[in-house]
């Protein structure tokens, strides 16, 4: 095979240079008796309202690698604009760099047409990216936000069609939280209201989808102001022991203790702190 | 069970129009579904293309929705340099361009209807593949199987707008009762030259006919 030129290539593209590798490895892979890592996936319940005065986005954070949890506390609804904010489900990675990269050309867009970006001009970005990479970018997102023509939620599915709707669900927690949407959504709700429906959108979907689980984050957009409440329901909080495996000093007893300082010199101290945010 | 983001998202549909003196009558069903799930139940599948310009979208939500606002982009253009509304035909000619160039990648299936100075009313049908033609009366999706012959029998040329309204919902509930992937509410429009007239029928005043 003839070698690959990486300077022909487009900028700012998704390269599809590892297929080959790839696809040899997982055949060669079979033989040796073990899989290819899953894809971590956001399994996932994100839902938006519109209400009287915006919207209202919520999403669960459990991140799945296949059956198991890989991330307990994940953050689900992705900074778009100052008025603008988008929840994601399917691949995570997938979701994290689409969102930022319609971020930074939107805040481009913004500076050069000197105005606040509408929900409208990133949803276009959006679908038309979506629809470029035919359904091969698994990005299903939920896109709300409130602009000069008000409140506005749209649904965008991997394939690249979207959806203008008062209420949107998706993930596979979507059915769970579609139910309790139907039953209880009405236009033009209050605040807190609105913020009950979405918690409670996204608790079914948390105790009745295994895709889905852990806490409850809101984001509320209006006009001039978001609260992003990361949590707003510590739906799932870890459980305190009751009992503890180990043994109080002096359950054995010491009969001999020789202590031998070893001869270390300190050469450099540093502390780094971890970021938990 | 959870719909799959690898199931595209379609508007099985059924979509119908309609030719009369001094315009066209256009109607769809609501129903979006990803696999057995109703994704949008509310549906708009009627998309404006220009002012006298619609057009009626089936099959992939994604494809058809890319489709409509390339033309819409191309026919705004046209209209600009032209000076002039559009013509109905080279809007129906742009999607055919589309729709045939691209027939092994899309799953498309458009009626282009609407009015424009030169021939009134007209009503064009793109569908899968890229064909062309005009016809007075014509449906689409996969409801339209169960009403070609409602269609066929009912249909006489020269009925007035309000007589057209009536054919088209009838005809698209009685599609909607048969077909499990066309459902929710009947959308309709009426394009004659002074504007356009959009109606919805909501589920519980839809026409009803004989049911076993």
């Amino acid at each position: 095979r003839g070698t690959f030129n990486l300077k022909a290539s487009p900028v700012g593209a998704v390269l599809f240079v590892s297929l080959c590798r790839n696809t040899l490895l997982e055949a060669n892979v079979a033989k040796l008796g073990c899989s290819l890592p899953p894809a971590r996936k956001t399994g996932t319940t994100i839902c938006g309202v519109v209400y009287k005065d915006g919207v209202v986005l919520g999403a669960d954070t459990r991140a799945t690698e296949g059956m198991v949890v890989a991330d307990k506390n994940c953050s689900k609804i992705h900074y778009i604009s100052p008025n603008i904010y988008c929840c994601g489900a399917g691949t995570a990675a997938d979701t994290e760099m689409t969102t930022q990269l319609i971020s930074s050309n939107l805040e481009l867009h913004s500076l050069s047409t000197n105005r606040l970006p509408r929900v409208a001009t990133a949803n276009r970005m959006l679908k038309q990216m979506l629809f470029r990479y035919q359904g091969y970018i698994g990005a299903a997102l939920v896109l709300g936000g409130v602009d000069c023509n008000g409140p506005h939620l749209y649904s965008i599915y991997p394939h690249g069609s979207t959806d203008k709707l008062p209420y949107v669900t998706m993930g596979s927690g979507s059915l769970a939280a579609m139910a309790v949407f139907e039953d209880r959504f009405k236009p033009n709700m209050e605040e807190e209201e609105a913020k009950q429906l979405v918690r409670d959108a996204i608790a079914a979907g948390i105790f009745n989808d295994l895709g889905s689980g852990s806490n409850i984050d809101l984001c509320v957009i209006t006009k001039g102001k978001v609260d992003y409440l990361r949590p707003h329901d510590e739906a799932n909080k870890k459980g305190v022991r009751t009992g503890d495996y180990k043994y109080k000093h002096g359950t054995t007893g010491v009969l001999t203790k020789q202590v031998t300082t070893l001869q270390l010199e300190v050469m450099d101290e540093s502390v780094q702190t971890m970021d938990t945010s | 069970w959870a719909p799959l983001s690898s199931s595209p998202h379609t508007n099985s549909t059924t979509i119908m129009a309609v030719e009369f003196d001094g315009g066209v009558v256009i109607g769809a069903d609501s129903r979006t579904t990803t696999g057995a799930y109703i994704a949008n139940r509310v549906t708009d599948k009627l998309t404006p293309i220009h002012d006298r310009i619609f057009c009626c979208r089936s099959g992939s939500a994604a494809d058809t929705q890319a489709i409509a606002d390339a033309v819409s982009y191309q026919l705004g253009f046209h209209s600009i340099e032209l000076d002039e509304p559009p013509l109905v035909q080279t809007a129906a000619n742009l999607f055919k361009q589309m729709c045939y160039r691209y027939r092994e990648e899309l799953m498309a299936g458009i009626i282009v209807a609407g009015w424009d100075k030169r021939r009134g009313g007209q009503v064009y049908t793109v569908p899968m593949g890229g064909m062309l033609v005009r016809q007075p009366v014509s449906v689409g999706g996969s409801g339209s199987s169960y009403i070609y012959g409602f269609i066929d029998s009912k249909y006489k040329s020269g009925m007035t707008k309000e007589e057209c309204l009536r054919f088209t919902a009838d005809a698209l509930a009685l599609a909607m009762e048969r077909d499990g992937s066309s459902g929710g509410v009947v959308r309709l429009a009426a394009i004659t030259e002074s504007g356009l007239e959009r109606s919805v029928i909501l589920g519980n005043q839809l026409p009803t006919f004989f049911s076993a």
